[in-house]
């Protein structure tokens, strides 16, 4: 039983929210405008360095720590989509990976230690600005089964009145003419070509709209924690997609249920890990996390072959799945 | 059914990992001056084969530590101070009367190394770089026929390098193989893990007929699934392929180990050997029409079911030889292959997707490219190197140094 509420806590921890809102970003990539961008962890480390760096070193205050980080990652999209948008589909999923595996080696090398830390990555003395304005009373905060500590609610409660700002924004934008616009490119790009649609433009767009809102679940991600860089590797790419397919691309709340869903398994798989160690079954909880990634690994090849709409999808709107 | 063959495979190899005090082998050392005062601020390296395996500086004390290193073998202790390089070569052994961590004092009143010129160490590394070029060609040529095939980037193909190397490891360091025989035998395995892969995986896929992004995306989950399944069975560390040593030959200011020759003679072997069956043998001439036109080659009598598979065979083969190449250059971890997939994709754009002499001289761009940079930029950066090269290649010339100016998409 307490394993189940253990779990069942992680639908509202601000890592969830994080990924949520990064998976947003990545479903305007792929569910609806149908780039293939597989660096969107890429994204997500340029806005945690971006903003801790701004903050700490840099002493912006931080509405413009957040102002500069977003500048970043629209000019890092414009870098990676001005030459591939053109190219088949292979190319831009070649590059995104291969852009966000520079800025992880860029950011874990020791060169440049004195800024990015790096690979131990940045101490948190940065999120003073939001643990500051923590409404909540101090200590640890009791809510139905599970308790929080005060700064960990708050922290949450701020990352999801994003999440759901960030939610109502693109369902709006995605009825608009503009959405309408991305959703012929993804169906069918010649089309929109002869009905005079600007399709580069759309897609870069798109790709620098998606890549923005993924800097900002950076920033998100690293205010309850350290900043790590290995965090940023490619398997969190992958998470994301396993999200979003779970939960249904091309829906606005798709990417939210599946980041809930995909961490409260992570959670109960982990509390199977550490029972399977405690019975001497593995040498180690690290070892059997490793396990539960060729879990996610696997189920991310069952959903996109099986169920490639996921939950909330619609089969007939996936032009992915398309002969 | 293959993930039980390699559960069973690699169960030793887990079990080693999990020995305790395995991974603390190392060096521990003081920097002292003439008047045996600390050294403080200098830069202390260690390097293995002239690559750099890990980095310090020395405290207020002048002390430095360096541990983790990747277990026995010959290593050079690099000390950077006041403009000075001063080296020692240490070799650490596993025997019962000496510790894992060795210590060393030194003082920068010993005579300074002899500093190779800039023209000697561009010489090192354009061996090393074009040693590089020709493993990352072998696998690469894979990728690009079962792109030509199967229609699809397979973003698991790093993990069949992988799985090349740690099979190496498994033939030559545990079951004591000679270099020659584990290579050849990694090979076999990883033809046969082509094999089931294309049996068991992407054949049904494309019965199903599913669509490009579809098999994108599931060799991404197929690619997170075994690289987390070799990081369980092989663990974080990285160890040397085998014990063997064949010495080192020195060619003018290049000295490199035997085997990087090997290597070499052994890498163009195979490709001339793939490169005359494409285009004389008569599956080969089968394969280059599949991948033109999958639809006119069924119909002359080419059965392209057979053709596919014998391909996936080749590719995990080649991949396989590839990574065992690999393990011997640097060292076997469980992400080496994905770190030279990206390796790959640079060498595949910078050539022109889809065409093969293109292939092998964007390799060999982009082996040389990451040796040579690392005189500059810092080894931990290293694939940077490689890399900024496939981005830079896009921005300015998107069909690749000899892909035709046409619209590619």
């Amino acid at each position: 039983m307490d394993w189940i509420l253990n779990s069942l806590r992680e639908i509202i921890t601000p890592t969830t929210a994080a990924y949520a809102l990064a998976a947003i970003g990545l479903n305007i990539h792929f569910g609806f405008t149908g780039l293939v961008n597989f660096g969107q962890a890429g994204f997500v480390a340029i806005g945690g360095y971006g903003f801790a760096i701004s903050v700490t070193q840099l002493g912006l205050s931080w509405p413009l720590a957040i102002a500069v980080t977003l500048l970043l990652a629209v000019g890092y999209a414009l870098l990676l989509g001005i030459p591939t948008l053109r190219l088949r589909a292979d190319y831009l999923a070649i590059v995104t990976i291969a852009c966000a595996e520079i800025i992880r080696f860029t950011l874990n090398s020791s060169a440049f230690a004195s800024v990015t830390g790096g690979a131990n990555g940045l101490y948190n003395d940065y999120s003073g600005w939001i643990t500051g304005a923590n409404p909540y009373p101090q200590g640890l905060v009791h809510l139905g089964p599970w308790t929080f500590t005060s700064t960990d609610l708050w922290i949450a409660t701020v990352d999801w009145a994003v999440v759901a700002v960030v939610a109502v924004g693109v369902f709006l934008l995605i009825r608009s003419p503009w959405g309408l616009v991305l959703k012929g490119i993804r169906e069918d790009e010649h089309a929109m070509l002869s009905l005079g649609k600007n399709v580069n433009l759309h897609k870069l767009q798109a790709l620098v709209m998606g890549g923005a809102i993924g800097a900002l679940a950076g920033i998100l991600y690293v205010q309850p924690t350290s900043v790590q860089p290995f965090d940023f590797a490619s398997r969190m790419t992958f998470n994301m997609y396993t999200m979003l397919i779970l939960g249904g691309a091309a829906t606005v709340f798709g990417p939210i249920l599946g980041s809930m869903i995909f961490w409260v398994v992570m959670r109960f798989t982990d509390e199977l890990v550490n029972a399977g160690v405690d019975a001497g079954l593995l040498d180690n909880a690290t070892q059997g996390s490793q396990l539960r990634f060729v879990l996610v690994g696997a189920a991310l090849v069952l959903l996109v072959v099986f169920r490639p709409q996921g939950i909330l999808g619609n089969r007939t709107e996936l032009s992915f799945d398309a002969k | 059914m293959a993930l039980a063959l390699l559960l069973a495979v690699l169960a030793p190899a887990g079990a080693a990992h999990a020995a305790p005090g395995d991974d603390q082998w190392g060096f521990r050392g003081l920097v002292r001056d003439g008047e045996r005062k600390p050294v403080t601020g200098a830069a202390v390296a260690v390097e293995s084969d002239g690559e750099v395996v890990g980095t310090d500086v020395t405290d207020a004390r002048g002390r430095w530590e360096i541990l983790g290193l990747a277990g026995p073998g010959t290593y050079t202790v690099v000390v950077k101070t006041g403009g000075k390089t001063y080296e020692v070569e240490k070799e650490l052994v596993r025997s019962g009367t000496t510790l894992p961590v060795q210590n060393l004092v030194m003082s920068t009143s010993d005579a300074p190394a002899v500093q190779a010129s800039l023209g000697d160490k561009l010489a090192q590394r354009a061996v090393s770089g074009l040693n590089l070029g020709l493993l990352i060609a072998i696998a690469a040529i894979g990728l690009s026929l079962v792109f030509g095939t199967s229609r699809f980037t397979n973003f698991a193909h790093g993990e069949n390098v992988t799985f090349g190397g740690i099979m190496g490891y498994v033939f030559a360091s545990l079951a004591h193989l000679p270099l020659l025989l584990a290579a050849a035998a990694a090979t076999v395995a990883g033809a046969a893990f082509g094999y089931l892969q294309d049996l068991g995986f992407w054949r049904p896929l494309r019965r199903k007929g599913v669509s490009l992004v579809t098999l994108m995306i599931a060799s991404i989950g197929a690619a997170l699934a075994l690289r987390s399944l070799f990081q369980f069975l092989y663990g974080n560390g990285t160890r040397s392929l085998t014990r063997e040593d064949w010495g080192t030959v020195r060619l003018g200011p290049v000295v490199m180990p035997a085997t990087s020759y090997v290597a070499m003679g052994i890498s163009v072997a195979v490709l001339v050997a793939v490169g005359v069956w494409l285009k004389r043998g008569r599956i080969g001439k089968a394969t280059r029409a599949v991948a033109n036109n999958p639809a006119l080659a069924g119909a002359s009598g080419i059965d392209v079911d057979r053709v596919t598979r014998i391909v996936w065979v080749l590719s995990g083969g080649l991949a396989a030889l590839s990574g065992v190449l690999l393990g011997v250059f640097n060292q076997v971890s469980y992400d080496m292959g994905f770190n030279l997939l990206l390796l790959m994709f640079a060498a595949v754009i910078l050539g022109g997707l889809g065409t093969a002499f293109g292939t092998l001289a964007g390799a060999i761009v982009v082996g040389l490219c990451t040796e040579i940079l690392v005189l500059w930029i810092p080894a931990d950066m290293k694939y940077v190197g490689g890399l900024a090269v496939l981005v830079a290649v896009l921005l300015v010339r998107p069909q690749g140094l000899f892909g035709r100016q046409a619209r590619i998409g």
